[in-house]
C-alpha cells in the first residue's frame, strides 16, 4: 500500500491551473463532438469512505486475472516472491489500494490528521485516449457495455498508451524480453459468463459497487442528498442484487463525484472524504483528449483532400522545374 | 547532377573505427535489451513510457533526416536550381536518418514482433495519430531510397534505368516533400492528446505547425552544417556562396518559427509560465534563446558573410530544434504520479551507436558514390 506521495497532490495543483489554461474554448472549432455514454453502460462506484483498505480486492483481482504476485524492489530483502505487495498499478498489478496520511493519521477520511483510501484501476472513460492513440486497435471500447479491454495480439508494444492515458492507467511489463500492456478490463471474462468483476464482487463492504452507470448514478445521487448521520443501507456486489447490504450512516462526503466529468466522463465513478487530489487522482477538464487529437487529424485529414491536392500540385511544379533544370544542365553535358 | 564524383579516400581512418566500436557497444547492449526486456538497458517507466531511444533516434532523428525535404521543397518546388549540388549530400543524411529512425523503432517496440500488424488494414486505426507517422515515415523511406537511386545507378553504369527514373523522379520528388510535411507535422499532433500531461508552455493547437517549420528549418540547417564540415575535412572548394545565400531563407523561417510560438503563448496567456523557477523553464529559455540566435545571424547581412558564424547559427538551429522535441516529449511532460526519468549509459550507448551508424554510413557512401561536387583535385 503506497502512500499517496505528498509531492503528488501538489503537482496536482499544477495540473489544476494547466488543465484550466487548456484552449477548450479556443479549440470549440478543431475538436470533434464528445462521445455520449452507452444508454446499456456498466460503471462502478468506489466509496472511499467504506473502504476499509483490507486489500482483497486486490488479491481477487490478481486471482481472476492471473497476475503475478508484485514485489517492490526495495522489499525484496524480505519477500522472496510470496506475498503480493504491489504500491502501484504496474505491469504485474491492474488493481491497486493506496491510502492517504496527513500527520498522525488519527481520523478516517481526515484531510488533517487523517488518512483515507483510494483504489486505482481504469475508470472506463467515456471517450478514451487509449482507444484514440493505439495504431493497432488493440484498445477496444466496447459500443454497448462501453468496456474498454485490450488485446495483447494486436499490440505492437509502442506503449503510446501509456504515455496518453491521463488517468495513468495503462501499464507496460518492462523487465520482460515479451512484455505486455497490463490494465483493467472490469472482469469482462467474467462478466461474459454472468458474474462480475472480481473486485466488486469481493469487497466486504461494499466500497467497490458493480452496477449500470444509470443505477450507479442513482446510488450517488441518494448518498449525496442524504444529511450525513442518516443511516443508509450501502449495496455490495452488484447494485440491485438480493446481497445483504451494508447497514452504515451517511459520513461527510466532499463536493463533487470524481468521473462524472473528468476527462469527458468515466464509467467509474469516485466518492471521498477527503479531496479527489489528496488521493492522487488528477485534476482534469471536463474535455477528453481524444477529442481534439482526432479532430486535429480529421481537419487535416478529411478524406484525404489536403494531402491529394498538395500532392498534384507539388507534382505539377516538379516535374515542370525538373524539365526545366534539365535544358540548363544539358549544355554542360 | 552529372558533376557529382565519389570522393577518393581510404574507408579506414581512426575516425570510422571509432564509430564502428561505438556502433558494436550500441549492437551488445541491444542484444540485451532483446533477452532481457527493455528494462534492462533503457531507464524508462511507467511515468516516463518514451525514453531518448523514442525522442532522440526517432523524434529528433528524423527532424535532423529533413534535409532532402527541406532541399527537394526548394529546388524542386520553388524552383531553386542553384542549389542542385547541395541536394545529394542532403537526400544521403535524409537516408540515413529515417532509415535508422525507422530500426530505432523497431527495438523500442515492446512487441516488435507484432509491428506488421501496423500493415493490416484490419487492425489499423485511422484516428491514432501514430498510425498517420508509421505508414508516412515507412513510406518516405522508401521514397528516400529511389530519390537517392541515381547516385547508385551512376556508379553502376546503369544509364538505362536512370533516364526511365528520371522521368518519374516528379512523383518521387513530390511524395519526398509532402510525405514529410505530413508526418512532421503530425509529430507534433502526436502531443495533442497529451493535453493535461503536458505544460502550457509546449502544448498548443498549433504543434503540428511548430513541429513541422522547426523541421524544415533543422534540415536546411542540417545540410549547412555537412556542407561546411565535408568541404572542411576534405578539403573541397567551399559552398559558403551557396550557403550564404541558403541562410537568408533559414533565417526567414526561423524568425516565422518565433513569431507563430510567442504569438501563440500570448494568445493563451501562457507568458507568465515562463517566469516561473524550474529546470523546464530554463530549457525553456534556452531553446527560445537558440532559435533567436540562429535567427539573428541568418537575417544580417553581415552574419551570413561570415562561414564561421553561419556555421554556430546553424549548430544553433539543430540544437534548438532538438531541445524543442526533447522539451515537448519529455521535459515539459508530466507524469501523473512522482516518476523521473534520466537515460541509462547502456541507454545512451545504444543512441549514439545509432548516430555513429549514421555517420558511418554517410562517411561510406560519399567515398563509394557520386555524391559531393567538386572533388577536382582528387579526380
Amino acid at each position: 500500500m503506497n502512500a499517496v506521495d505528498r509531492r503528488d497532490f501538489l503537482r496536482g495543483a499544477g495540473f489544476a491551473t494547466a488543465a484550466a489554461a487548456l484552449p477548450t474554448e479556443a479549440s470549440a472549432g478543431i475538436a470533434r463532438p464528445p462521445k455520449e455514454i452507452s444508454p446499456q453502460a456498466v460503471g462502478m462506484l468506489y466509496d472511499s469512505t467504506l473502504c476499509i483498505g483490507c486489500k482483497a480486492c486486490v488479491a481477487a483481482c490478481k486471482a481472476a486475472n492471473n497476475m503475478p504476485p508484485d514485489i517492490p524492489q526495495h522489499l525484496t530483502d524480505w519477500n522472496e516472491d510470496t506475498w503480493d505487495t504491489p504500491e502501484d498499478l504496474s505491469g504485474r498489478t491492474l488493481n491497486v489500494i493506496k491510502v492517504y496520511r496527513n500527520g498522525t493519521a488519527e481520523q478516517k477520511d481526515h484531510e488533517i490528521n487523517g488518512f483515507a483510501f483510494v483504489k486505482r484501476h481504469c475508470l472506463h472513460c467515456v471517450d478514451p485516449s487509449c482507444v484514440s492513440v493505439c495504431p493497432v486497435s488493440a484498445m477496444q471500447k466496447d459500443e454497448v457495455t462501453g468496456i474498454v479491454t485490450h488485446d495483447p495480439d494486436r499490440c505492437i508494444g509502442c506503449r503510446y498508451c501509456v504515455y496518453g492515458c491521463p488517468f495513468g492507467v495503462p501499464q507496460f511489463d518492462f523487465n520482460n524480453p515479451l512484455g505486455k500492456i497490463a490494465k483493467c478490463q472490469f472482469c469482462s471474462h467474467l462478466q461474459k459468463k454472468g458474474q462480475i468483476p472480481a473486485c466488486c464482487d469481493v469487497c466486504p463492504t461494499g466500497a467497490s459497487l458493480f452496477g449500470p452507470v444509470k443505477e450507479i448514478e442513482q446510488e450517488i445521487e441518494r448518498r449525496l442528498t442524504a444529511a450525513p448521520g442518516t443511516p443508509h443501507e450501502f449495496p455490495r456486489g452488484k447494485i440491485g442484487k438480493n446481497r445483504p447490504p451494508n447497514a452504515a450512516t451517511i459520513p461527510h462526503y466532499v463536493k463533487g463525484i470524481y468521473g462524472e466529468h473528468e476527462a469527458g466522463g468515466t464509467q467509474v465513478r469516485y466518492l471521498a472524504g477527503i479531496p479527489f487530489p489528496k488521493l492522487g487522482l488528477p485534476t482534469l477538464g471536463r474535455q477528453s483528449p481524444a477529442s481534439l487529437s482526432e479532430g486535429m487529424q480529421h481537419t487535416l485529414y478529411h478524406w484525404l483532400i489536403a494531402p491529394v491536392v498538395a500532392f498534384l500540385g507539388f507534382a505539377f511544379l516538379a516535374r515542370r522545374n525538373m524539365a526545366q533544370h534539365a535544358d540548363d544542365e544539358a549544355p554542360k553535358s | 547532377m552529372s558533376t557529382a564524383t565519389p570522393l577518393r579516400r581510404s574507408l579506414i581512418t581512426p575516425t570510422t573505427l571509432v564509430l564502428v566500436a561505438l556502433v558494436v557497444i550500441a549492437f551488445y547492449f541491444l542484444g540485451v535489451r532483446f533477452l532481457f526486456g527493455l528494462g534492462a538497458v533503457a531507464n524508462i517507466n511507467s511515468g516516463y513510457p518514451w525514453g531518448i531511444w523514442v525522442v532522440v533516434d526517432v523524434i529528433i532523428g528524423t527532424a535532423f533526416g529533413c534535409g532532402g525535404f527541406a532541399m527537394a521543397l526548394l529546388v524542386y518546388i520553388f524552383n531553386r536550381g542553384q542549389y542542385h549540388p547541395l541536394m545529394r549530400p542532403a537526400l544521403l543524411s535524409g537516408l540515413f536518418g529515417y532509415t535508422l529512425g525507422g530500426f530505432a523503432v523497431i527495438f523500442d517496440l515492446g512487441r516488435y514482433w507484432h509491428a506488421y500488424n501496423l500493415l493490416l488494414p484490419w487492425y489499423i486505426q485511422p484516428n491514432s495519430v501514430m498510425l498517420e507517422v508509421a505508414l508516412c515515415v515507412m513510406a518516405y523511406v522508401v521514397v528516400l531510397w529511389i530519390e537517392f537511386a541515381p547516385a547508385f545507378l551512376e556508379r553502376l553504369g546503369l544509364t538505362g534505368i536512370k533516364r526511365v527514373l528520371d522521368r518519374w523522379m516528379f512523383v518521387f520528388a513530390a511524395l519526398g516533400v509532402l510525405l514529410p510535411t505530413m508526418h512532421q507535422s503530425s509529430l507534433g499532433s502526436m502531443l495533442l492528446v497529451m493535453g493535461y500531461k503536458l505544460s502550457p508552455l509546449w502544448f498548443t493547437l498549433w504543434l503540428p505547425a511548430l513541429f513541422v517549420i522547426s523541421a524544415l528549418a533543422m534540415g536546411y540547417a542540417v545540410v549547412m552544417f555537412e556542407a561546411t564540415v565535408v568541404s572542411k575535412t576534405f578539403s573541397l572548394p567551399s559552398e559558403h556562396a551557396l550557403i550564404s545565400k541558403l541562410s537568408l531563407v533559414v533565417g526567414c523561417i526561423t524568425v516565422g518559427w518565433l513569431v507563430l510560438r510567442w504569438v501563440d503563448l500570448f494568445a493563451r496567456d501562457a507568458v507568465p509560465l515562463a517566469f516561473v523557477g524550474s529546470v523546464s523553464v530554463f530549457l525553456f529559455w534556452v531553446e527560445n534563446a537558440l532559435f533567436l540566435f540562429a535567427a539573428l545571424v541568418f537575417v544580417t547581412p553581415a552574419g551570413r558573410a561570415s562561414p564561421r558564424a553561419s556555421l554556430l547559427a546553424a549548430v544553433a538551429l539543430l540544437a534548438g530544434g532538438s531541445l524543442y522535441r526533447l522539451d515537448a516529449y519529455l521535459v515539459g511532460y508530466q507524469p501523473l504520479s512522482n516518476w523521473s526519468y534520466f537515460p541509462s549509459v547502456p541507454e545512451l550507448m545504444v543512441s549514439i551507436g545509432v548516430i555513429s551508424l549514421e555517420i558511418l554510413l554517410y562517411l561510406v557512401f560519399i567515398k563509394t558514390l557520386p555524391v559531393l561536387h567538386g572533388d577536382a583535385a582528387h579526380r
